[in-house]
């Protein structure tokens, strides 16, 4: 599979937070607890997508990379395709 | 369902009972739990209320249930659950019961004393039988035990008549015989000894099988003793110790003849009283069997009848129109339930006027009402830990149900720890119902 840049995983991820905070609250069954699943649904999906896209967010603009050793550098740099 | 998000809305009506009516009515209403009651009489003492004398009995027979179970308990037999729920009952009914189990009391406190005093005549008769049968092996061994070795007359009493004495020694041997504790022995010994030197022979031998101290219930080995002695106030020296050391003394036949002539006797009279005593055991057992099923409900409605008393006592009673008034917090949606709960306890205790439930204007702010299920009572009740919400505020708790946990999961950061408490958490949630875990009657 194509190394697609950030765009694949953000894309899933929307997609996929989107259908159940948005699309799976108007399948829920009609019944007493409605109002609390759909509570449930919504608040679930916005607050697991948010601790996501937060955490992808700061990988991009790390404060630190990782710290290697020269000979690791060295071997990176040359023996890595 | 707008009720999570937000308390229900709660008004204040009065309940007009008549009252006849006024038990069963209030029955219905506990049974459907819609109500809570204000007490009208706050300044009266619970001593001077209406029906004090209706709780104190109720507490009474709570008394008698006490005294049951813990009978139960001490039979080792275990009080079951209450099968059925039982209605709170009327009056006639509750009498019965009364009466019931005041007499199941009196019969279980009547047959628990018989049985101890069987077994402790048993008991002697078992001790007596051994002893007798231990003290054939000395008594039955040739002269050595019978004559003294050296006939001198060292009785304080009389050192002057030596020869009459003498012979008065050589035929006239006592014994006492009896049962001692086996770590009082060797003090025994000793102070025997030092009290009566050289006047008595003293024999000590374990009892064959070990038997019930009735001190202290536990399973002992006795020691029986058996004291030859002569002269009188050896006997009486020897009599005084064996009291302080808390033996048991029995009397111990001098011939061979009546010995054996005892211990059949004896023999006949432990194998009956055996069977007498199999006999109680077996109607003890029965007693406790009829306790035992009838044990749970009883309780269950007594408990019921004395949570009625106490609503009644917070009632006021309008002498004028013969009839209890009671002002309560009732959902809105509910009102025509309660309606209803009071037109079916009219008409269970046969009266021909309803009671009935009228709405009040008030500016007091309602107690706040949230109906949960059984899952949303958890999160319901970690928010209420902070405290509750007034009336008509909004509740925290739906929202709570998400971010409680995802908060704890930010806590943890950690997937596999987060999968042993998912995996914990699906197995309670599948085995809730396991008759195992049911059983169990603490909170956890």
């Amino acid at each position: 599979m194509a190394y697609g840049g950030l765009a694949v995983p953000i894309a899933v991820m929307s997609v996929f937070w989107g259908v159940v905070g948005g699309v799976l609250p108007w399948l829920v069954p009609k019944g007493p607890n409605r109002g609390v699943i759909n509570t449930m649904l919504v608040t679930c999906a916005v607050c697991c997508y948010l601790f996501w896209l937060i955490a992808i967010l700061a990988q991009l603009n790390p404060l630190f990379g990782p710290q290697l050793s020269n000979e690791t550098i060295w071997y990176l740099k040359f023996h890595w395709p | 369902m707008g009720s999570l998000f937000r308390s229900e809305e709660v008004c204040l009506a009065q309940l007009f009972l008549q009252s006849a009516s006024a038990y069963s009515c209030i029955s219905e209403l506990g049974e459907r739990g819609l109500l809570e009651f204000r007490d009208l009489n706050p300044k009266v003492s619970p001593f001077q209320r209406r029906f004090v004398g209706e709780v104190r009995r109720c507490e009474e027979m709570e008394k008698t249930f006490t005294f049951l179970q813990q009978e139960l308990r001490c039979a080792g037999r275990v009080l079951g659950p209450c099968p059925e729920n039982p209605r709170a009952p009327l009056a006639r009914e509750a009498l019965r019961v009364q009466e019931q189990s005041e007499q199941l009391a009196q019969e279980l406190r009547e047959v628990t004393r018989n049985r101890t005093s069987l077994r402790g005549r048993l008991r002697d008769l078992r001790q007596y039988l051994h002893v007798l049968c231990e003290g054939q092996r000395f008594t039955s061994l040739p002269a050595p035990l019978g004559s003294p070795p050296r006939p001198r007359a060292l009785s304080e009493r009389e050192p002057i008549l030596e020869p009459s004495l003498h012979q008065h020694l050589e035929r006239k041997i006592n014994f006492m015989a009896g049962v001692i504790h086996p770590w009082r022995v060797t003090a025994f010994e000793r102070l025997l000894w030092r009290a009566c030197r050289g006047y008595l022979v003293a024999s000590f031998v374990e009892m064959p099988e070990p038997m019930e101290d009735p001190a202290t219930g536990e399973s002992i080995t006795w020691v029986i003793f058996l004291i030859s002695y002569w002269g009188e106030q050896i006997g009486q020296k020897i009599r005084k110790i064996s009291d302080c050391f808390h033996c048991q003394v029995y009397p111990y036949p001098e011939s061979e003849a009546s010995r054996e002539e005892t211990i059949t006797g004896l023999h006949s009279q432990i194998h009956d009283l055996s069977t007498v005593l199999e006999e109680t055991e077996q109607y003890l057992a029965q007693v406790l069997d009829k306790v035992a099923l009838a044990l749970p409900t009883w309780r269950v409605q007594v408990q019921k009848m004395k949570a009625i008393y106490l609503i009644l006592n917070q009632c006021s009673f309008d002498v004028t129109e013969k009839c209890l008034i009671a002002e309560v917090w009732c959902p809105v949606r509910d009102l025509t339930q309660v309606q209803e709960a009071l037109r079916q306890g009219s008409y269970q205790s046969g009266s021909s006027v309803e009671c009935f439930v009228q709405r009040v204007p008030t500016s007091e702010n309602p107690p706040t009402l949230i109906r949960t299920n059984k899952f949303t009572a958890g999160f319901q009740s970690i928010v209420d830990a902070y405290g509750v919400a007034s009336y008509q505020e909004v509740n925290p708790a739906p929202y709570a149900i998400i971010t409680f946990p995802f908060i704890f999961a930010i806590m943890f950061g950690d997937v596999g720890h987060g999968l042993l408490m998912f995996l914990f958490a699906l197995w309670m949630v599948l085995y809730e119902d396991s008759p195992r875990l049911r059983q169990g009657t603490n909170e956890v």
